[in-house]
């Protein structure tokens, strides 16, 4: 039974990788992507071919997966991203599909429908859990730097982004390159846990499920994405007794709805949590019940 | 007054919209450490005027120079690099962050760490963070807003979001700022104070201001020079007196007795 839900934790932290990668893109970017699925299919594919292939070591398969989903993704948002309003949006749900649909036919390298199998196994929950600290770290970091700060000038307001020096176009960009490369590297690690890949596995309904878990976790809040994850990520295994997982996007779609109603900004809003937060909170505490004494 | 080479020219300016014609061969020349005024009735072309010389359109005909640079065509943020920084007519602030923040990221001028340094946050992205949390601290103290610090931008008090913008583009410490309407809705009292604001900003930082506006007491006691535009076309250049007394505006604003 342990090892059941040590399973379940080392899933839930593969794609809590991917849906880090769209809070930047999404939430912190202000852009809307559909298919981000693919850019983990493609990075599951490339680092699942060429260890199983190849023999190369599954370190070096991981890199090659990260790097092939943002080349693509770089690719893809290069023309697309200078447009204005939903071409963007368009162009990833057509990158998605048209990723699964490729997979799905190129039979005699990826196996098709009926899947890959005899994937080096490689991602334990020990792995899994470094690379979502690391990932965390850098991805905090890259908030509270200058580039960090003009992604989110540029969800806030494009001119006026544009009007205090941002290349609007280029941080766009940058976030989808950071968006890209953590779901590729989401990907690799999911094959090199399951050792079983189908495209089944990146349909749109995973694309889908990216995006809400960061909306409901809050846009603009990475603290809110990991939240979210945790919660939603884990919620099919839960739920998964009897017939009650059919029902899992009926919930899904059902928690959308209460927060557009109840929380419209998400869980956490754009509030974040840290350490220095925390901290700050016990020390307002531990003031407020000196003050109580000394009256 | 300091040099009085001009830092901004603009030079047969023409801007159509399909057949409508915006503006009409503008000729204007802003000399160095002048607040210069832009006045007209509505639709007369003013913002357009800014809107190319910060790089959101390209003129139709014409050119435009800054400090001796042609400028038109260039993108707006290679333009606010360059150092001009604007404000606008309808405010855009980075609504859902805080006043802190909306200064902070307006900084970018003076860092140089990549994208890399970054990520890892390296000393050198430390360091230079610092310098700028501190710069930051100093502007809002200068600007009267750091009582605000830590609000939101979208809930503070509309005098108080306009000077906000005013303190974001100075935070990019440009050389040149455009005023889009920085009066606009305010009662007498605000506009009184954003005037001392904005003459502060001249002569505490020597920075050029250009300033449209309606406000005909803000924009007298402000300017050392103003233009007058009337649908699209340059109607008159000159001192405040000159325009008080100049038969053409007088028409323009009030109309004549045929």
């Amino acid at each position: 039974m342990l090892e059941y839900w040590l399973g379940v934790a080392t899933l839930t932290g593969i794609y809590m990788i991917a849906v880090l990668g769209m809070s930047i893109l999404t939430g912190f970017t202000g852009l809307f992507s559909v298919g981000h699925a693919g850019f983990m299919a493609i990075g599951a594919y490339t680092s699942a071919l060429l260890t199983k292939t190849y023999g190369i070591p599954i370190v070096f398969g991981i890199i090659f997966a990260m790097a092939a989903a943002l080349l693509v993704g770089l690719l893809i948002g290069y023309p697309t991203l200078k447009l204005k309003g939903d071409y963007f949006v368009i162009a990833t749900l057509g990158i998605g599909q048209a990723t699964k649909l490729i997979i799905e036919n190129l039979t005699d390298i990826t196996g098709g429908a009926r899947g890959l199998t005899g994937i080096p196994e490689g991602s334990s929950f020990l792995t899994v859990l470094i690379i979502v600290l690391v990932v965390i770290w850098i991805l905090s970091n890259f908030l509270r730097s200058k580039q960090g700060r003009n992604c989110v000038a540029v969800r806030e307001d494009e001119l006026a982004a544009a009007s205090i020096g941002t290349k609007v176009a280029s941080y766009k960009l940058l976030a989808m390159g950071i968006s890209c490369a953590l779901c590729g590297l989401s990907g690799a690690l999911l094959a090199h846990y399951m050792q079983y890949l189908s495209p089944s596995m990146f349909s749109i309904v995973k694309s889908d499920e990216l995006v809400m878990t960061v909306i409901l976790g809050g846009t603009g809040s990475l603290t809110g994405s990991v939240i979210a994850s945790l919660v939603l990520i884990p919620l099919p295994e839960v739920l998964r007794f009897g017939a009650i997982q059919e029902w899992r996007m009926v919930f899904y779609g059902l928690l959308v709805v209460l927060v557009i109603i109840f929380k419209p900004s998400g869980l956490m809003g754009n509030k974040e949590i840290s350490i220095a937060g925390i901290r700050q909170i016990f020390k307002n505490i531990g003031l407020k019940l000196k003050h109580e004494k000394a009256k | 007054m300091r040099g009085k080479e001009a830092i901004l020219e603009l030079k047969h300016v023409s801007k159509n919209f399909g057949g409508i014609t915006a503006s009409d061969d503008i000729c204007i020349s802003v000399p160095r450490g002048h607040i210069y005024g832009i006045i007209g009735p509505n639709g007369a072309g003013k913002t357009t005027l800014f809107n190319m010389i910060t790089g959101v359109y390209d003129t139709t005909e014409g050119e435009i120079y800054f400090k001796g640079k042609k400028i038109n065509g260039l993108p707006t943020a290679t333009i606010a690099k360059l150092g001009i920084a604007r404000t606008f007519q309808n405010i855009r602030l980075f609504g859902s962050l805080s006043v802190y923040d909306n200064i902070l990221t307006a900084c970018q001028k003076n860092i140089t760490y990549s994208l890399l340094d970054g990520l890892f946050r390296t000393p050198k992205c430390r360091s230079q963070e610092k310098a700028m949390a501190t710069y930051c601290e100093e502007l809002l103290e200068a600007v009267g807003l750091i009582k605000y610090r830590d609000q939101q931008a979208d809930n503070l008090p509309y005098g108080l979001q306009r000077r906000l913008e005013i303190a974001r583009a100075m935070a990019t410490s440009p050389e040149l700022i455009l005023l889009d309407e920085p009066a606009a809705g305010m009662n007498d009292e605000e506009s009184m104070a954003l005037t001392a604001f904005v003459q502060s900003l001249r002569d505490k930082y020597g920075i050029t201001i250009v300033i449209i506006d309606h406000h005909m007491d803000v924009v007298m006691a402000l300017c050392d020079r103003i233009t007058v535009l009337n649908f699209g076309q340059l109607l008159a250049n000159g001192s405040p007196d000159e325009i008080q007394s100049n038969p053409d505006v007088i028409e323009a604003y009030l109309g004549v007795d045929d």
